[in-house]
């Protein structure tokens, strides 16, 4: 646990970086400072391994004053990852990553042993241990600056706008994989970002900065996005909160339709008798497999010969599906938006049509999540 | 064209060859006051730069210095050290060693100061400490500066060792002062084409020294940037 206790940054010329920080990052827990650049997120994580000496206040990690602490035996327990990585260039990527177990006076080959445990941890291929970093892609040097944080096996991990430099494809991989890798160290990881979608996706708790070093909000991102404190925060996040809010909710409670979904050798008019007695305008064909094949409108089913099936039709593309058992309201409700037919294509792990979902059925299961 | 059969007819001589005022005497002494000027430089300026350089003080004062250096005409140094030390050994290394120090204090300050902020940052978040920052990251980075600096001085010096002669030391110089003093062109260029040998020699050793001490992969990085 790590506490900042009225912690403050004034510089001589009168800026105020941080201003009287009271928070507290929960163990175990990934906490993302979010905010506009001048609102000291930054400057708060460097205070924690005392890259920044606050001016006021008090930062402890479980307890403890780290101004008892040397800083350099601090700056040892503590990962360290900044932005565009910060790789050594004379180094290899081996040798990068053996960094802080070298410094703790580890023999060579037993830092050179963990450096390989941790390049296959982060994802990294053996054959890259000889290169150097500017032989790497921007993705692959980050990859490499988390697993030199990570050698010396810190509880505690400080993320310092890591992923700001790569390109945008690039960047939600190296997201998941942080993701994965939380989900099997449970560090206790300080993120800092400008990015409030970032923030959302990987934080446990986000803490909302405002210009001028002061903290807005803290929260779960979840009530971040129901709650904003105040105007800034709802303005910092943007005006689609609440659509993104919905990441939050599971689209397991949905309840798909299986009434309108044929397979492609069921004939034209007796898939249009159904539908048309469910008042849908639309039905979707599926294989034998029950692998989506396309929509088709009743309409166009009355205007064909009795006895032709569905699969000799022109259908309309089926859009993207959602996985009910894994995807969120928002990935059900982007399916229904995009889908031609205003409906969402439900299907199980397999992409098998479990069933689907109407705009109205979404509009409904929304409602009732976001009371 | 005559001139250069002389001259080739000057190295064929036997007798160049050999005893104390043969050729190989001559480059040996050479070579020997060049190699004590840059070691001894190269032991002044080095850890002097890798200090302004990594404390950030003093920045100023070694500029202005290696540049006042750079200004003395080295034949005036030699002269006032002989009036101090007398004929010998001493005045010839001291005005090679105002030679060498500016390019070499000059090029190891900047290298040092030329390392990225960032990866200063990184360094010292890990934990590394002032010393730790300077012997694992700084001076490893700035070793192809500090090896361009070195380079330029011993040409320098090489190019400059002549003037031992003008104090009795011996040296190649030895071979264009006295045949200037004989109006013995033949010998003068003889002097001089040794010289040039010599100093192309001493840039072919450095880019031997950059192969071995610069880290493969700063050597790709610089090759490209110079």
């Amino acid at each position: 646990m790590i506490t900042f206790e009225g912690a403050s940054k004034h510089y001589p010329d009168g800026t105020v970086a941080v201003a009287d920080l009271d928070l507290t990052v929960e163990t175990g827990a990934t906490t993302v400072f979010v905010g506009p650049s001048g609102s000291g997120k930054t400057t708060s994580l460097r205070m924690i391994n005392r890259m920044v000496e606050p001016t006021g206040g008090t930062i402890r990690i479980d307890g403890e004053d780290i101004r008892r602490q040397d800083p350099a035996v601090l700056r040892r327990s503590i990962g360290y990852v900044i932005q565009q990585a910060g790789l050594f260039p004379h180094r290899t990527v081996l040798d990068n990553i053996a960094t802080v177990p070298l410094l703790l006076g580890w023999r060579r080959a037993k830092a050179r042993a963990r450096a390989a445990e941790l390049m296959e941890l982060v994802g990294l291929e053996p054959a890259q241990a000889r290169r150097y970093p500017h032989q790497l892609s921007g993705g692959q040097q980050q990859r490499v600056g988390v697993a030199r944080a990570l050698a010396a096996d810190p509880p505690i991990l400080l993320m310092d706008e890591p992923f700001s430099a790569v390109d945008p494809v690039v960047r939600t991989t190296l997201q998941d994989e942080l993701l994965r890798l939380q989900q099997e160290l449970h560090k206790t990881i300080v993120f800092v970002t400008h990015d409030i979608d970032e923030a959302v996706r990987l934080g446990d708790r986000i803490a909302v900065f405002r210009p001028g070093g002061v903290l807005a909000q803290y929260a779960a991102p979840e009530r971040l996005l129901a709650e904003p404190a105040d105007a800034f925060v709802e303005s910092f996040i943007g005006y689609d909160r609440g659509v993104r809010r919905l990441s939050f909710f599971p689209a397991r409670d949905l309840s798909p339709h299986e009434d309108t979904v044929f397979d492609d050798q069921t004939r034209a008019e007796d898939a249009r008798d159904i539908a048309e007695g469910h008042g849908s305008p639309w039905v979707l064909v599926v294989s034998a497999e029950r692998i989506p094949l396309g929509w088709v409108g009743t309409d166009q089913l009355s205007r064909v010969p009795a006895g032709v099936p569905l699969g000799d039709l022109d259908l309309a593309p089926y859009g993207h599906t959602f996985n009910i058992g894994t995807d969120s309201l928002r990935a059900a409700l982007d399916a229904a938006v995009l889908s031609p037919a205003g409906r969402a294509v439900g299907v199980d792990e397999d992409g098998r049509v479990v069933g689907v979902v109407s705009q109205d059925d979404l509009g409904t299961a929304i409602w009732s999540v976001t009371e | 064209m005559d001139i250069l059969i002389d001259l080739y007819q000057w190295f064929a001589d036997p007798a160049q060859w050999s005893g104390a005022s043969g050729i190989p005497a001559r480059l040996v002494e050479h070579v020997y006051y060049s190699a004590l000027a840059l070691v001894l430089s190269s032991a002044v300026a080095v850890p002097l730069g890798l200090l302004t350089g990594h404390t950030g003080v003093g920045g100023f004062a070694t500029t202005s210095l290696a540049n006042f250096a750079r200004a003395l005409p080295t034949i005036g140094v030699l002269f006032l050290v002989v009036l101090f030390a007398g004929i010998g050994l001493v005045p010839v290394v001291c005005a090679l060693v105002a030679l060498a120090v500016p390019p070499i204090l000059v090029n190891t300050h900047e290298g040092v100061r030329g390392v990225e902020p960032r990866l200063r940052d990184a360094a010292q978040g890990m934990g590394m400490r002032g010393r730790e920052v300077l012997m694992r990251l700084e001076l490893p980075v700035a070793t192809p500066l500090i090896l361009i600096g070195m380079r330029t001085a011993a040409v320098q010096v090489v190019a400059t060792a002549t003037i031992a002669a003008y104090v009795g030391v011996g040296g190649l110089g030895r071979y264009i002062v006295d045949g200037q003093a004989r109006q013995d062109l033949t010998m003068m260029l003889g002097g001089s084409v040794l010289v040039v040998a010599l100093a192309v020699a001493t840039t072919l050793l450095f880019a031997g020294l950059r192969r071995l001490l610069v880290a493969p992969g700063l050597r790709a990085e610089t090759a490209s940037a110079r």
